[in-house]
């Protein structure tokens, strides 16, 4: 039972620790600032659930288990509050999500498109 | 095990910061700070049962809290250039 406990919360550890790497790598190589924010929040929920449920398995019932849950559901809490403040902040400040149509703009022949020179700085 | 999640982590943080120095616009470092403040938290959990002393859990409750604040406290400030704005008194 012991080994069984042990072995669970060593997959959900390394599981978490997948994700979180994931997602931070996400956040490196994401071409805009709306697509780096979902690729952040994988590292939020996913990477920070997991990692938790491994150390709360790890715990047992204690109050050490009770502290995990409250700072996992603090987090759950404050992941969409930050995401929704700083997206609207964004919104408000003129950056608009790259779409598939820009994209494609950016590939015809240099001239053709007048503002498609700025964005190009955005990778 | 543990120390293979705090290696993780770390890494996670080297790359979180390469998007803090790079970050073309303020957001992505605002959104670079924030993942910093969340992969610190996940760092002081971790070390806390890595060392096996729990304690290191509270000073994880009080940096999730102080994530929060900090963050919408930067983004208010470069929205409006002042943490006291009010939006009815200007309007």
């Amino acid at each position: 039972m012991e080994l069984l406990v042990d072995l669970l919360s060593g997959a959900l550890i390394l599981a978490g620790s997948f994700f979180i790497c994931v997602g931070m790598v996400g956040v490196v190589r994401m071409p805009d600032l709306f697509t780096r924010m979902h690729a952040a929040s994988v590292t939020d929920t996913l990477g920070a659930g997991l990692l938790f449920s491994g150390f709360m398995l790890q715990a047992g019932f204690s109050l050490i288990t009770l502290k995990l849950i409250f700072i996992l559901g603090f987090l759950f809490f404050t992941g969409p509050v930050i995401s929704h403040a700083l997206s609207q902040a964004a919104h408000l400040a003129g950056i608009r999500p790259q779409l598939a149509e820009d994209r494609s703009k950016r590939l015809e022949p240099a001239g053709t498109e007048a503002g498609s020179g700025d964005r190009r700085g955005a990778d | 095990m543990f120390a293979i999640a705090a290696i993780a982590i770390l890494v996670s943080l080297s790359l979180a910061l390469v998007r803090a120095v790079k970050g073309p616009t303020v957001f992505d470092r605002v959104l670079a700070g924030n993942s910093i403040g969340t992969l610190a938290l996940l760092l002081l959990a971790t070390v806390g049962f890595l060392t096996g002393r729990p304690e290191w859990l509270d000073v994880a409750i009080t940096y999730g809290v102080l994530n929060l604040i900090g963050t919408i406290a930067i983004l208010k400030f470069f929205r409006h250039g002042d943490l006291a704005y009010n939006a009815e008194d200007k309007s």
